[in-house]
């Protein structure tokens, strides 16, 4: 757990993962004003989960801190995602 | 840096590591929290699905989208004051927490005159007009009211937060040896952009 010297991002590379937050926030708008029936729904869910990660990762320092947090977080996740596959499985196969 | 021998002197008690580490398990508790409605709206807009479409016409796209951005951006401001205070320009770093304060004031804004326009039109939980309309629109515009203003409630908590910050850093107590409670801060913030990300999408975007 040595910080002796934490990663400083620099202003630019938060203005670029900024400016990639918004080219998909815009995606997002124009893929649902499209009909494409169920496929509309997954990919919209697909862009916030990318825009999410890009958050964790980028903003919430994930890719830089130490090791046990990305560990945590990843863990967490998962058990929602089990929380989910259980509960579906429960309504569809009731 | 100091060394392992000598660290008695001005760092006694502060922990970076240990402070994050609890940030985050508390963060995992607001993710679980709102995991949970979004599990009840997903199973509910399954059932109710014809409902859910057409209810959400009654909401404003451009606002949702206008909101998104402002998030965003304050996230952005936020990540870039910690970058400020790693390079020691403490004036940077207010001057990008006054930016994130003033979007956060922004969007608040945004969603008063959007939940005015709803209650205008007599669309709030236990009208009359909602109670007229079907279960499943019911149950949408209670969701939407339900994990909108949860959100909501947690931008004015992350405002306060980084307010106390902001002084924090302007007298001091918040410098380049010891940013952590910014950084915590700063989490705090990402975690409401983080939640909104999904709410915008599954209210707004609903085809």
């Amino acid at each position: 757990m040595s910080e002796l010297k934490p990663h400083i991002s620099s202003y630019g590379s938060h203005l670029f993962v900024l400016a990639c937050l918004i080219t998909l926030t815009g995606i997002t708008v124009a893929i649902t004003s499209v009909q494409l029936g169920a496929f509309n729904t997954t990919a919209a869910m697909m862009i916030a989960s990318t825009k999410a990660a890009i958050v964790l990762i980028y903003f919430m320092h994930l890719k830089f801190d130490d090791k046990i947090f990305r560990f945590m977080v990843t863990l967490v996740l998962a058990i929602y995602a089990i929380v989910i596959v259980i509960t579906f499985f429960d309504y569809l196969y009731r | 840096m100091e060394q392992n021998t000598t660290t008695h002197t001005a760092h006694e008690n502060y922990d970076p590591i240990s402070s994050k580490l609890g940030m985050w398990l508390f963060i995992f508790t607001e993710l679980l929290l709102f995991g949970a409605l979004f599990i009840v709206y997903s199973v509910y807009r399954y059932r109710n699905p014809v409902a859910f479409h057409l209810a959400h016409h009654e909401l404003s796209i451009t606002i949702g989208f206008i909101n998104t951005v402002i998030l965003l951006i304050s996230s952005a401001t936020v990540a870039m004051s910690i970058t400020a205070m790693q390079k020691g320009d403490k004036k940077a770093t207010l001057i990008f927490l006054a930016i994130t304060l003033l979007l956060a004031t922004i969007f608040l804004i945004n969603k008063y005159f959007e939940w005015g326009a709803k209650i205008h039109h007599g669309i709030y939980p236990g009208s009359e007009f909602l109670l007229s309309l079907s279960h499943g629109d019911i149950l949408f515009f209670g969701l939407y009211f339900f994990m909108t203003g949860l959100h909501a409630i947690h931008i004015i908590v992350g405002m306060v937060l980084l307010t106390i910050v902001f002084f924090r850093v302007r007298n001091g107590r918040i410098n380049p040896d010891r940013y952590s409670f910014l950084e915590n801060g700063g989490l705090y913030w990402h975690l409401v952009d983080l939640i909104w990300i999904f709410l915008f999408p599954l209210f707004y975007l609903i085809h």
